[in-house]
């Protein structure tokens, strides 16, 4: 079932769907290396909605709440 | 010959640079840290090359200032080769802007560096079949180590004169149809001066790149048929232009990476790992946070404090002979006191906390704790309304404010960096938080100066919210996107090398100054002029408590910080300040010190990054907080004496 990656619990895996926002964030995040259907995994959030600690395709990115909730994904087993 | 340095950043560019250079570019395990791009002349093989490290760049797509600075100058027709070094433990996202990059048709090198990161990740890279695809030289180095530099200049010197160029690879065909499409309109219709490419340029405008769609708006109508081409991909991908673009190319570099690599063991587990457990926890890491900020307090302290004290009194000896061999009120008595005591500043207050100082802020940035710490704090700078990434230039900030105004490229939006960067110029640098050592820590103790650090924190989080309410700019509209690099344990002498390279600039470019300002005070005072500056600065010292005879340090500490330190031991006569200052004088000027007006060269690049009026803001606002600070610092220790 999707959801947005901000709501992922910690240690899953989940499969990129769709970036929500503008070009400008789809931009930032390709640049990353996330685009639709990258495997990200959650490694952690921080505290007081925090940002969240991600890893992709084996380097670690920081995102902040507001743009994690952007990314729709598909969690995976 | 100009050879320049492209690739991601936190790839080792500058580590590269700086073998082939000595030591001249900034680097540290933090994304984003050469803003400004580095030259120099080498000789290679008996030619006389430029060589230039650009600032680090994730795409050639439109980012931010620091990355359009980078694509400028590779688009500016005086590139002769592009080395494009590249991070192999992060293969596939590199090769997304070597793509890029072979669109430019400028003869390049391919870096892999960083081999022995990839090794420990299990990642074996066949370099021989990635030269074969790209038809470009690949290098494997480990640049730390200066591993496979010398095999990365033959290849260098060898394209130099075949000048041969890459290929580029291909997208699939329906993209490739209608690039070719927009290439032959382009050539036509929009002939370039030659410099950009028609395929980079046409790749651009598919990808909506903003910079060249406004260029081209501007200068043609074709515009409405560009936006017909994007249309078009949109409707047959079902995702808007740029994505079809960038996913394309995402998967390309991946095919790549696959044709060329094998993983042949799982990564190692290192301690690295265990670590970064515990540094990134949701709470301990706080502890840690404080602990390490906490340590390198003590450090500087305790090492600074260890040496000032002795060198004090032995200067003091020294003055003191002076008087007696010369004779009071003479002019020979005014000039060697005034070098003495320059010197003495330089030696017995500012070295010792300075070096201490820039040895630890290199290991911390070298390790890559940094963008770890901007990961922690970055929920606390948004309740202030700053973007997350704000943390860097600040952080940057408590070496030198120059750099760290230049570090506010790296935020998107004007309105952004014009807060950061008022913000930014009030965080102590080294120069001011050695005045915060030498003066409180030293005279009245080390928690009175822990409390001003305290104190600063606070009131730019409460500038932040009021400069935000006079200047109001866009919600941080774009949250944090930051890289966290993984742990680098630098070798010792690449950290000596860099603070050393920084201590050098105080040794050679403001020592000097301060004992020539040294000098100076004393020639005034010895005419009598001083007292004139320090009857007009009077309402201002009186105001707050001062003895009226620091009025002249505090005009001296506009061009360099540190004068105010000296210049105040020179006006007072004598580097025991506590026998003609009390403690809460000394609380009150340090704390005016720290926060008022930016120095010359700050406020020279402030006037660079936003503009006349962004720097006059940054003076009268810094100079408001001050007085009201140090107004309020000296009612509070009026109301409660703490000592």
């Amino acid at each position: 079932m999707p959801t947005t990656l901000d709501q992922v619990h910690d240690n899953q895996k989940a499969k990129v769907i769709d970036i929500q926002g503008g070009q400008r964030i789809r931009q930032r995040l390709g640049q990353m290396g996330i685009h639709p259907g990258d495997i990200i995994t959650i490694l952690r959030y921080g505290v007081l909605r925090g940002p969240i600690l991600i890893e992709i395709h084996s380097s670690r990115v920081a995102l902040g709440r507001g743009i994690a909730s952007k990314v729709t994904v598909e969690e995976m087993e | 010959m100009r050879i320049a340095l492209a690739g991601q950043p936190n790839c080792g560019k500058s580590t590269l640079f700086n073998s082939i250079a000595g030591y001249k570019a900034i680097t540290s395990n933090f994304p984003g840290t050469t803003v400004k791009y580095t030259e120099t002349k080498t000789h290679i093989n008996g030619l006389i090359c430029t060589c230039i490290d650009l600032p680090g760049t994730y795409s050639l797509t439109s980012g931010d200032p620091a990355e359009l600075e980078a694509r400028r100058h590779l688009l500016s027709g005086e590139v002769d080769v592009i080395i494009n070094v590249v991070d192999t433990s992060l293969l596939i996202r590199s090769l997304e802007l070597t793509l890029q990059l072979l669109e430019l048709e400028v003869p390049m090198v391919l870096c892999l560096n960083m081999m022995d990161e990839a090794q420990r990740k299990g990642i074996q890279i066949d370099s021989q079949k990635l030269s074969e695809v790209l038809g470009i030289p690949v290098v494997p180095t480990i640049a730390v180590t200066g591993k496979g530099l010398k095999e990365l200049f033959i290849e260098v010197v060898s394209l130099m004169e075949e000048k041969k160029k890459g290929r580029v690879p291909k997208f699939s065909k329906d993209i490739e149809a209608i690039i070719g499409e927009l290439v032959s309109i382009l050539q036509m219709e929009w002939p370039v001066e030659g410099k950009v490419p028609s395929r980079f340029l046409a790749v651009r405008l598919l990808e909506n790149d903003e910079f060249f769609v406004r260029e081209l708006r501007e200068a043609d109508r074709t515009f409405n048929r560009i936006k017909s081409f994007q249309d078009r991909l949109e409707q047959i991908h079902g995702f808007p232009s740029d994505e079809v673009i960038s996913s394309e190319r995402h998967a390309l570099a991946m095919n790549l990476f696959e044709k060329v690599s094998a993983v042949v063991h799982p990564p190692k587990k290192d301690v690295r790992m265990t670590i970064d457990h515990w540094v990134m926890h949701k709470w301990v890491s706080y502890l840690i946070l404080a602990g390490i900020f906490y340590g390198f307090f003590n450090f500087i302290f305790g090492i600074g404090g260890y040496i000032e004290e002795p060198l004090i009194g032995l200067f003091e000896g020294w003055i003191g002979h002076l008087e007696s061999f010369f004779g009071k009120d003479s002019l020979s008595l005014f000039l060697s006191k005034g070098v003495l005591q320059g010197i003495a500043g330089g030696i017995a207050i500012v070295l010792p906390y300075l070096v201490p100082f820039l040895i630890g802020l290199s290991l911390l940035e070298d390790i890559g704790y940094l963008p770890r710490a901007a990961f922690l704090m970055d929920i606390f700078m948004h309740r202030i309304g700053l973007h997350g990434k704000s943390i860097i230039p600040f952080i940057l900030g408590y070496g030198c404010s120059v750099p760290a105004v230049m570090a506010t490229r790296i935020l998107e939006f004007p309105q952004h960096r014009f807060m950061v960067s008022i913000l930014t110029t009030m965080i102590p640098c080294a120069a001011r938080i050695t005045i915060i050592f030498g003066l409180v820590a030293f005279f009245i103790s080390p928690n009175a100066a822990l409390a001003i650090f305290a104190l600063n924190i606070l009131v730019v989080a409460i500038s932040g919210k009021i400069l935000s309410l006079i200047f109001p700019y866009p919600e941080a509209s774009l949250g944090l996107i930051l890289e966290i690099p993984a742990y680098q344990l630098p070798p010792l002498r690449n950290t000596l090398k860099k603070s050393w390279y920084r201590i050098r600039e105080f040794i050679v470019i403001a020592w000097p100054i301060l004992i020539l300002g040294s000098v100076f005070l004393a020639l005034m005072e010895y005419a009598g002029v001083e007292r004139h500056i320090n009857w007009a600065l009077s309402p201002l010292t009186h105001l707050l408590g001062l003895p009226t005879s620091v009025g002249t340090t505090l005009i001296f500490g506009l061009l360099r910080k540190e004068l105010s330190l000296i210049m105040l031991t020179q006006a007072l006569g004598t580097t025991q300040v506590l026998t003609v200052m009390t403690k809460t004088q000394v609380m009150v000027f340090t704390v005016f010190v720290t926060f008022y007006i930016p120095c010359l060269a700050t406020i020279a690049a402030l006037w660079k990054e936003i503009g006349r009026k962004g720097a006059l803001v940054a003076v009268l606002f810094t100079l408001s907080v001050a007085i009201i600070l140090a107004l309020m610092t000296r009612i509070f220790l009026g109301i409660f004496p703490l000592w």
